[in-house]
């Protein structure tokens, strides 16, 4: 099976920093090294995943500890947050949503075409995400005053063999 | 001056209302999670402006436009495309579906103002 490639990873290393940054006051830092995924079950309490379809296929997934997830969407909604409730789910969806969108235009500029799909929401402390069978996976944290937060990037091209 | 938004995540709602709300446009506002569900809140209540996301479940903002856009009724309706589809060929099928403007998520209160002052002829 093939590793990620880096070109596959970078535009959500990217769009990643330009949203979080637009839509919080938090400064974020890509933490290194980054984790090759055997299994992903995280160590985080909440995760956005959206669906990748089209010229690469997988997964990217948004995951936040409580505290950290609390802030961020505190600053993108305007309104302080004290709990991760329905709305707050639906918010970190939505930032799952912008990230994603972000990485679709970036890979649209080097004529890599792919679909996103509507957020997922998963809620629990060492909560799993399932990435489809011989798609490498790749955990990229990141870490704030805020506490750290990780995307999680499953993907391969469409046309690799598996 | 009534303006509806739809979109299927409810913390984007709320920030287009707060949106709204801030810049001046705040006074009447109907919302909806998805096209179906805006058409059959459209066929009771006139709108003066219509604020839509793309992706959304049940019925998405593409379709939702050109049901809109294949009624005379709404040729006078601005639609504004609010959604984070930025891609250069996203921008150019949503304006061939009938879409009047489009804003890229996350925005600004003032690209947003920008844009209904647009579509409503108060700017050159």
């Amino acid at each position: 099976m093939a590793g990620l490639n880096v070109e596959w990873i970078n535009p959500f290393i990217e769009a990643t920093y330009s949203i979080i940054e637009t839509v919080s006051t938090i400064k974020i830092e890509m933490c290194k090294p980054l984790k090759i995924k055997e299994e992903n079950v995280t160590g985080y309490d909440v995760s956005g995943i959206i669906g990748i379809t089209g010229e690469a296929v997988g997964s990217i997934a948004l995951s936040f500890h409580r505290k950290t997830a609390l802030k961020i969407v505190s600053d993108f909604t305007g309104e302080e947050v004290m709990g991760i409730d329905n709305d707050t789910m639906d918010a970190i969806g939505e930032l799952t949503n912008l990230i994603a969108g972000r990485a679709k235009k970036i890979f649209s500029e080097k004529n890599i075409r792919i679909k996103i799909s509507i957020p997922n929401i998963i809620l629990g402390k060492g909560h799993t995400i399932n990435a489809k069978k011989n798609i490498p996976s790749i955990e990229i944290p990141f870490k704030s005053e805020e506490g750290n937060f990780a995307i999680l990037v499953s993907l391969k091209s469409n046309s690799e063999q598996t | 001056m009534r303006i509806i938004t739809v979109d299927d995540s409810s913390t984007m709602r709320r920030i287009i209302k707060n949106t709204l709300k801030k810049i001046g446009y705040g006074d009447d506002i109907l919302e909806a999670e998805n096209g179906r569900e805006a058409l059959d809140i459209l066929s009771t209540k006139d709108v003066d402006i219509i604020i839509t996301d793309w992706n959304m479940p049940i019925m998405d903002g593409l379709t939702f436009v050109k049901r809109i856009r294949s009624d005379s009724k709404y040729d006078d309706t601005p639609i504004i495309m609010v959604t984070t589809e930025a891609a250069k060929e996203d921008i150019i099928a949503a304006l061939q579906s009938g879409v009047n403007n489009y804003v890229v998520k996350p925005f600004t209160p003032d690209v947003l103002k920008d844009k209904i002052e647009t579509v409503l002829g108060l700017k050159d």
